[in-house]
């Protein structure tokens, strides 16, 4: 299987252990949900998987390329929208997508036509010549996705991207990245502590002290999932 | 091949509209050497008589002595001005864009090297014509040749800052490190005084001169101002631009658990 896969992976920070034998994968076409709460290890994973940093135990294969094996094929086929916004605020839209299609060898026509595609794609094409610094939040989380998918990326990553934006915006973005998944195929890792992210049939995986607690299919969603999660949370940390 | 230049490009664009954008900083640059020239050489013209030393070959007066130093400190401000930068990055998350990018990292921090030794020579050239239109001047084909001496020194001292910034956790503790490193570096060097002016006040002053790889850099640019060779100089520069490196490339390597922390 293509997509993600992660398997039996260990991390320490110091004496704390953040990520306890953490094993899951995510299909092509499969919108994944991360759900943990705070400190449940979500961003030292997302720092794994795009080899920020690198596990002492472990594999992690990123569209059939393992991380630590061949990080540069696998990097080429991920796309990452961190919890973190990466963008550079003194330069324009347009500026930031081609610096990252630079970084990405994309150059030229190629390049400028793969920003224009991305950004329509989003609806932030009339946003381009803008400065990013004067963009709302919602805006920067879409120019973020969008440059997160100029590269045709196989495996999407996403670290809580709807942090700080209201209701709207998030459930739009949410349905966005469900619609990508759905028609182009692409992997999604979504990591959340939202549990109305989630729609039924997606994917899920409950992160917990570093450990996975539960895995499958969303069992039942809304103010359910809520409560559910927090059982499975609740009776772990007792 | 064609990737890797395509993002040598993109960071060297990048840092260009970055300076251009600070207006403030670029007059920063400009203004402390010339602040160093206009008022502490004027000062000192009397008080420091220079003798005539290599590459030196009649009495030149004490502005003209220190303008290789001079340029030297753009290139070290600007140098840890742009590691200062990768703090920033860091903290503004860009970093991670960057690290992440499917490129070598030696390659992407290399790219961000170059890229910052390039502004600090087009901020010493900058300099040199305002030197030039202040009356000191030199041979013509010694503006040519001081070109790969202030971009190897820029290497130098940019990848110590590199070196530095893995270092560092916060971008407050960095401003405390270059005082620890600028300060020393600058003063203790051949930037304002020769090696035997050093020498007069104190041997270990002189020792510690020597020892400093930025009085190589300083004797680079100041032999190639004046068309002549210096294969120490810059064999030190090189030596030092590779060590400042290695040490730049361990500190951001991906598997030391203290700069994953960081990110």
């Amino acid at each position: 299987m293509t997509g993600l896969n992660v398997e039996n992976i260990t991390h320490d920070w110091g004496a704390k252990r953040a990520l306890d034998g953490v094993s899951f994968s995510v299909a092509p076409g499969q919108f994944c949900a991360l759900l943990g709460p705070n400190g449940a290890g979500k961003s030292t994973l997302f720092g794994l998987l795009t080899r920020l940093f690198t596990p002492r135990t472990g594999r992690i294969e990123m569209a059939g390329h393992d991380v630590s094996r061949d990080p540069l094929r696998a990097l080429s086929k991920t796309g990452v929208v961190f919890q973190q916004p990466t963008l550079d605020l003194d330069l324009s839209v347009w500026r930031n997508m081609l610096y990252f299609a630079g970084l990405h060898g994309i150059t030229g026509r190629v390049a400028r036509s793969a920003a224009s595609e991305a950004l329509n794609r989003l609806g932030m094409e009339e946003r381009a010549r803008e400065r990013v610094r004067d963009l709302n939040g919602g805006h920067r989380r879409r120019l973020e996705i969008a440059r997160a998918l100029m590269h045709r990326p196989e495996v999407l990553l996403l670290d809580e991207p709807t942090v700080g934006l209201d209701a709207q915006t998030r459930s739009d973005l949410v349905a966005h990245v469900h619609g990508l998944a759905r028609d182009t195929g692409l992997a999604v890792l979504w990591a959340t502590h939202l549990t109305d992210e989630i729609w039924s049939g997606d994917q899920l995986v409950v992160l917990h002290q570093g450990r996975v607690l539960e895995q499958g299919e969303v069992p039942v969603t809304g103010v359910a999932l809520t409560e559910h999660f927090l059982r499975l949370t609740e009776s772990e940390g007792a | 091949m064609r990737h890797a230049l395509a993002a040598l490009w993109v960071i060297c664009l990048r840092e260009a509209l970055r300076f251009l954008g600070q207006r403030a900083r670029m007059l920063a640059a400009l203004v402390r050497p010339l602040v160093w020239l206009f008022v502490f050489a004027a000062g000192f013209r009397a008080a420091l008589g220079l003798s005539i030393t290599p590459p030196y070959q009649t009495y030149i007066s004490y502005e003209t002595y220190i303008v290789p130093g001079l340029c030297g400190m753009i290139l070290l401000f600007n140098g840890m001005q742009s590691s200062l930068s990768l703090v920033m990055d860091r903290e503004m998350g860009t970093m991670r864009l960057l690290l992440t990018a499917p490129l070598p990292r030696w390659w992407l921090l290399s790219c961000k090297l170059i890229a910052g030794a390039l502004i600090s020579v087009l901020q010493a050239y900058a300099f040199l014509a305002i030197c030039a239109l202040y009356g000191i001047t030199f041979a013509p084909l010694g503006y040519v040749t001081i070109l790969p001496a202030l971009f190897l020194t820029a290497l130098m001292v940019g990848a110590l800052g590199i070196a530095l910034s893995s270092t560092i956790k916060q971008l407050e503790n960095f401003a405390g490190v270059m005082n620890f490193v600028i300060f020393p570096m600058f003063f203790l060097s051949t930037a304002l005084y020769p090696l035997w002016k050093m020498a007069e006040a104190s041997a270990l002053l002189e020792w510690i001169c020597r020892l400093n790889p930025f009085s190589y850099g300083v004797e680079s640019i100041r032999f190639a101002l004046y068309l002549t060779p210096n294969p120490l100089a810059w064999g030190v520069c090189v030596g030092a631009s590779i060590a400042f490196m290695a040490l730049a490339l361990w500190g951001y390597d991906p598997a030391k658990r203290m700069i994953g922390r960081k990110f």
